[in-house]
């Protein structure tokens, strides 16, 4: 068992959250309850966890300092500033959708 | 910027029970090994196993540990949080590009494992929805419930020993029932083929209790008549209805999985017209099946041949575990799906090969990889856990295949 892990402080969409460090950030939203990491580059659709293990790309977010990164990967660290995947403007994607 | 050269004897790219256990035998022999794994901490999907076996349970985890620890002994460097993203041979080295940096060696083993096989449903990129593996992790590796009371879809081996683990982690399953047929499903959909399927398993069984569900598979098989006479409310394995004559036609919510809507299904894998009725969960495992995880291989310049009783495409492979390419061996389910306890075995014998080549085991090279393929075939033939019929068969025509194309001298 992970006994003894220290709790740490972080935030998500500016929401003040704590989890265990080491744990993927991935696992510390969903234990608060947070499915939605990413909203989809072209259409916003919601979008969570898919693998857990790297494989997939679904979990994609950002950390301030690290860029994005895949959270089921990237252990929890005190005081990280996490954001959803965005939306981009559509002439990014550069397709018109219905 | 010229990136930092790191160079060791052998690269090991991941760190699962394959990779570990080459590691610490190529250690032991004298090579300086460096294993580079992209999962924040070693052991590879070995730690989120747990089968009852025999009266007892085989738990991943604790052989991870041990393994782990030996290589830590050995000075084994284990690097994990690395992904490793390129390879490219120059003048006898390998180059191994990785997040953090370039590493070197003259040998690279490729024990990068399997993945698993998407199952596109209606529905499947709700936040809640994820591969049965997923939920496996999250509960046996990261102690998070993937939800508050699941569905499980989609019937292979994989899919039942997770439900009896997730059962024994006390995640709520509301089923196991079948794909929606159509040509993504494939058999996968259709109620007989399951039958079949855990006909298949029950002598394989990892607990008991699967052999239990083996029994009764075989006992509506013999009846004749397969899938019509199974139940149509399921039957119960452990705490789980497992519903063969039940589909998911579509997953629901708006901003996360709130239900899934299931059908009754005839023989052939039809939807019953009016018997769609939903079905309140909060998450979904998709369990579609495993493939080897091959891409580096592919990067590497390895050939491909394609074995569906080992999980579709995979380097082509002799069975010293060597790759045609100079320098490049494989070992673990990047070769084929198969449990841990092969990979381990497939682990040790890829480091004989290795040290044999290396000139480090002298005279007795050839006799340690002969003791080592012993080993290995010994382990598979009483793996109580096997992903599909036909693997010693498959194996020995791989191994004929490249006698024929590389022994024969062409
Ligand atoms: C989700 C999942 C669940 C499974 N559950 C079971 C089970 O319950 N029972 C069972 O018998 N078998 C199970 N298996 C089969 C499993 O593959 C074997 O049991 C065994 O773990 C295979 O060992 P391996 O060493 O070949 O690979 P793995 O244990 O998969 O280890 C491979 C390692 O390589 C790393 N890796 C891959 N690519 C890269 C890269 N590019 N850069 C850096 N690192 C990389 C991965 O992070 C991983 O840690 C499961 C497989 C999966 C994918
Ligand atoms: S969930 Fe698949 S990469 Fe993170």
């Amino acid at each position: 068992m992970k006994s003894n892990r220290d709790t740490v402080s972080f935030t998500f969409n500016g929401k003040p959250l704590t989890g265990y460090r080491g744990e993927p950030i991935a696992a510390a939203l969903l234990a608060a309850g947070i499915r939605t990491l990413r909203k989809h580059e072209e259409s916003g659709n919601p979008r969570g966890l898919y693998c857990a293990i790297g494989h997939c790309m679904e979990c994609r977010l950002s950390v301030q300092g690290k860029g994005i990164v895949r959270s089921c990967l990237t252990p929890l660290e005190d005081g990280m500033t996490v954001l959803e995947g965005q939306q981009l403007a559509n002439e990014i994607t550069g397709r018109k959708l219905p | 910027m010229k990136p930092k050269l790191q160079q060791t004897d052998l690269i090991i790219v991941g760190a699962g029970p394959a990779g570990l256990s080459a590691a610490t035998a190529a250690a032991d022999n004298g090579l300086s090994v460096t294993v580079i794994d992209e999962f924040p901490e070693p052991g590879g999907r070995m730690l989120g196993q747990f089968h009852e076996e025999q009266g007892h349970w085989w738990v991943g985890k604790r052989i991870a540990d041990e393994l782990i620890e030996k290589n830590r002994a050995q000075g084994v460097s284990i690097r994990c949080g690395v992904s490793v993203y390129g390879m490219l041979k120059v003048d006898q080295l390998w180059e191994v590009s990785t997040s953090h940096g370039t590493w070197t060696a003259p040998r690279v083993l490729l024990a990068t494992g399997a993945a698993e096989i998407p199952m596109p449903t209606c529905g499947w990129t709700l936040p809640g929805v994820m591969s049965i593996g997923a939920a496996q992790v999250m509960t046996n590796v990261h102690y998070v419930k993937p939800g508050k009371r699941g569905l499980i879809i989609g019937v292979n081996v994989l899919a039942m020993a997770i439900a009896r683990e997730l059962s024994v982690s006390g995640v709520m399953l509301a089923g196991i029932v079948l794909p929606p047929g159509g040509p993504l499903a494939g058999k996968a959909a259709l109620p007989r083929n399951n039958l079949q399927v855990l006909m298949g398993l029950s002598h394989l069984a990892p607990s008991p209790i699967l052999r239990f569900g083996g029994k009764i598979a075989y006992a509506l098989g013999m009846a004749g008549i397969v899938s019509s006479l199974f139940p149509r409310r399921g039957i119960k394995l452990w705490d789980i209805p497992l519903k063969l004559r039940t589909a998911a036609v579509s997953i629901n919510g708006t901003d996360r999985v709130e239900s899934v809507t299931l059908a009754d299904v005839n023989a052939k894998g039809e939807i019953i017209a009016g018997s769609e009725r939903e079905e309140a969960v909060d998450f979904v495992a998709l369990a579609g099946g495993l493939y080897p995880l091959a891409e580096l291989a592919s990067v590497a310049g390895c050939p491909f041949i394609y074995t569906p009783e080992l999980g579709g495409h995979l380097p082509l492979h002799s069975e010293r575990m060597q790759t045609p390419v100079e320098g490049l061996y494989v070992a673990g389910n990047i070769t084929g799906v198969e449990s841990a306890l092969v990979a381990m075995a497939q682990g040790q014998l890829a480091a004989a090969s290795i040290c044999s080549d290396a000139g480090v085991l002298g005279e007795d090279g050839d006799r340690k990889v002969v003791e080592a393929i012993g080993e290995v075939q010994r382990v598979r033939a009483s793996a109580l856990i096997q992903f599909h019929p036909g693997i010693p068969e498959a194996r020995r025509k791989i191994y004929r295949m490249w006698q024929q194309t590389y022994e024969a001298g062409v």
